[in-house]
């Protein structure tokens, strides 16, 4: 029951949208379960993330971070690695920005300040998918293991940076001094003022994330060490025998992976905080895995799937707003949803489509 | 000296109990070749339904059973997609924790109106502590009395669960015939296919024993030191248990000393707040809170021994290709 037995556009298309779809009609189940109308919170979801320019303008901020993260996770799915590490690589990346902001915001305008951000958020971002890479690549130690060990330590480790080192000198909050313009990305607001998007803080992160898109679809699919990545995926003996080195692709795609996790920051710290605090990252790094699965590991999947869960954060708060009985919990029980039911069990309805569109002289055959 | 030993150990005891309960669970599912990093979720929807039923029924059985009931439901899911649908594991240990964090707090919202809590648990709602016969009368006793009626007597019974389940884990794996076969199909399924024996079947009762076990480590948290379920009151441990798995290389002695070594950080930290020590100074918590994490990793590459896992774990058996 291997891909290609099915027509392209049931394999990308009909099977994802029954898997949401199921994902979808439990979460309703869930809504009546706690006694309100299924109906009309998808009514108030919609409404709220798509109806005005000020709700889409938070829909487009949170599709940022997912776009980050879930392309961090789907370079990985393509040589084959599971990196869960995302949570911790965007957190360490977000030293990488505030590092950046903290030097330079005085001294230059932001766009002089916005390639070191990138690079600094990368750099952090892929030195702490490092580790884990290099063990994988030089001891076997796996790297799903692994990477979740290092989101701990990342939390620990920035609460106490934050907390002792980078701290306010007198300030109570865990959290570095507030950036002045030269360290803030310009809100869309304030570019075009035209659409509306009012205090929604979506900002100029939102054309890097699209770069980024670009940038792996051009690395994935276009280039060497694309192709070395996606042969190791596929069938890592078989590379190692075209002669391409494990180490050097494993190590390779984690850094990126991590890099990718790690510019997730740039939307929050310089985009939107404008100054690193503690847990800004909440849930996006692991969403990200959902986020990839869902766009099939492509980047343009991957932008429509963060649209989809940008959807969900922005339409849940409104949701919690309009109807109190549906807490902000509930955006947390629909990923989960959606990723039980697009990831783990993504092959549930699949023998019964390859049965019904199968013809039936084709099956007789097979049989006979 | 003696008394803060003691007072340690003891802290190190409380602390280790959830941790081990969650690790010997891992333990059953992971040498049956299906890896769980849904520990934490398991634990938190188990430690959610005892903490509902206790504060509803007023009895801590009943409260434990719902907590059971919850995780072993939870397990199954994970069973379902894993052993059945031959899904990925991973995505679906990940989904299992989304599903019980998000769940867990709103039903507590809509039931309760507590922000996620469950209220305070009544009397009886809640695991008392045991005392041991004579502790009260051996307390004056130098040395032994300390001992006795502070680190063996007093603790919750679910404790001495934990404790007793390290034996019995190891008894059921690797002295019957459950155990053999429960570790073949994590090693090597096909083998245990072509005797007879069903892979699927032997699985799920894998996940079943690890989600009973989930259950007890997350009752444990709500209606034994805790009094009431609070919004991720499990808080990583569940991770943390995945953890002390690995760095016990999968072997239920192992486990029990790994959780008290990490039982034993956690008390450490709490209590070394605000001590200079000589040469270093003080020690920040944040230290003793990453300390486990950072040795598994350092046991992963290499340095401490190696961790070998079953064979099989995380691979999808199929039985035949059509």
């Amino acid at each position: 029951m291997s891909a290609g037995q099915l027509p392209r556009w049931v394999d990308l298309g009909l099977i994802p949208f029954l898997n949401l779809a199921a994902a979808f009609l439990v979460s309703g189940l869930v809504v009546i379960l706690i006694g309100e109308n299924p109906l009309d919170a998808v009514k108030v979801l919609l409404w709220g993330s798509l109806g005005y320019a000020e709700g889409f303008g938070f829909t487009l901020f949170y599709a940022t971070n997912f776009i980050f993260t879930g392309l961090a996770v789907a370079v990985a799915f393509h040589a084959g690695l599971f990196n869960i590490g995302g949570e911790g690589q965007a957190y360490v990346g977000g030293l990488g920005v505030a590092f950046a902001c903290l030097a330079l915001d005085r001294f230059v305008p932001w766009y002089v300040t916005l390639p070191f951000a990138i690079l600094g958020s990368a750099a952090m971002g892929a030195a702490w998918a490092f580790i884990p890479a290099w063990l994988q690549a030089k001891r076997g130690s796996h790297v799903v293991i692994t990477t979740i060990m290092f989101n701990y330590i990342s939390f620990s480790f920035m609460v106490y940076l934050l907390g002792n080192v980078l701290k306010k000198p007198g300030s109570m909050q865990n959290e570095t001094r507030t950036f002045e313009d030269g360290g803030r990305l310009p809100f869309l607001n304030d570019i075009f003022p035209s659409f509306g998007f009012g205090y929604a803080p979506v900002n100029l992160s939102l054309f890097v994330a699209f770069a980024a898109c670009v940038f792996v679809w051009f690395l994935i699919w276009r280039t060497k060490l694309g192709y070395e990545i996606r042969s190791f995926g596929a069938n890592a003996t078989a590379a190692v025998y075209a002669g391409i080195s494990p180490v050097r692709i494993i190590v390779v795609t984690m850094l990126i992976s991590g890099g990718l996790a790690g510019m997730m920051a740039i939307n929050e710290i310089m985009g939107s905080q404008h100054r690193l605090l503690i847990d800004f990252v909440t849930g996006y790094g692991f969403v990200g895995i959902a986020v990839a699965l869902m766009g099939r590991a492509h980047p343009v999947g991957i932008i429509l799937a963060a649209i989809l869960f940008g959807m969900l954060y922005q339409g849940g708060a409104e949701l919690s707003f309009e109807m109190p009985n549906i807490t902000r919990d509930m955006i947390i029980v629909i990923q989960g949803l959606v990723i039980l039911f697009a990831g783990a069990l993504e092959h549930m309805f699949r023998p019964a489509i390859v049965r019904f569109f199968t013809p039936s002289r084709a099956l007789a055959a097979k049989e006979a | 000296m003696f008394e803060t030993v003691i007072l340690m150990m003891d802290a190190t005891v409380r602390v280790s109990t959830p941790l081990l309960l969650a690790c010997l669970a891992g333990l059953f599912s992971e040498r049956s070749g299906v890896v769980d990093i849904g520990l934490e979720g398991k634990m938190l929807g188990a430690a959610f339904g005892a903490g509902a039923v206790a504060y509803v029924t007023a009895n801590a059985w009943l409260g434990l059973l719902a907590g059971i009931s919850v995780s072993v439901a939870l397990a199954l899911i994970h069973g379902f997609a894993s052993i059945s649908n031959r899904g990925n594991q991973i995505v679906s240990g990940v989904a299992i924790n989304f599903l019980a964090a998000g769940l867990t707090a709103l039903l507590g919202q809509t039931w309760f109106r507590q922000g996620g809590r469950t209220p305070s648990l009544p009397e009886g709602g809640r695991f008392t502590d045991l005392t041991w016969p004579f502790a009260e009368q051996l307390r004056e006793v130098p040395v032994v009395g300390p001992l006795y009626s502070e680190l063996l007597s007093g603790h919750k019974i679910l404790v001495y669960v934990a404790f007793l389940a390290v034996p019995l884990t190891w008894w059921i794996l690797f002295r019957t015939r459950f155990g053999l076969r429960l570790r073949a199909v994590g090693e090597n399924p096909a083998a245990v296919d072509t005797a007879g024996i069903s892979v699927a079947w032997m699985r799920y009762r894998a996940v079943i024993a690890c989600g009973i076990l989930c259950g007890f480590a997350g009752s444990y948290l709500s209606i034994a030191v805790g009094s009431g379920f609070g919004v991720n009151m499990t808080a990583g441990q569940g991770f943390m248990a995945l953890a002390a798995l690995i760095f016990a290389k999968w072997k239920p002695l192992n486990a029990m000393f790994t959780c008290l070594l990490f039982g034993f950080l956690d008390a450490a930290g709490t209590r070394m707040q605000g001590v200079e020590l000589p040469v270093i100074g003080e020690v920040p918590l944040q230290v003793f809170q990453a300390l486990p994490y950072v040795l598994t990793v350092v046991l992963l590459a290499g340095f401490i021994g190696k961790a070998i896992p079953p064979k099989a774990a995380g691979v999808p058996y199929l039985k035949e290709r059509s």
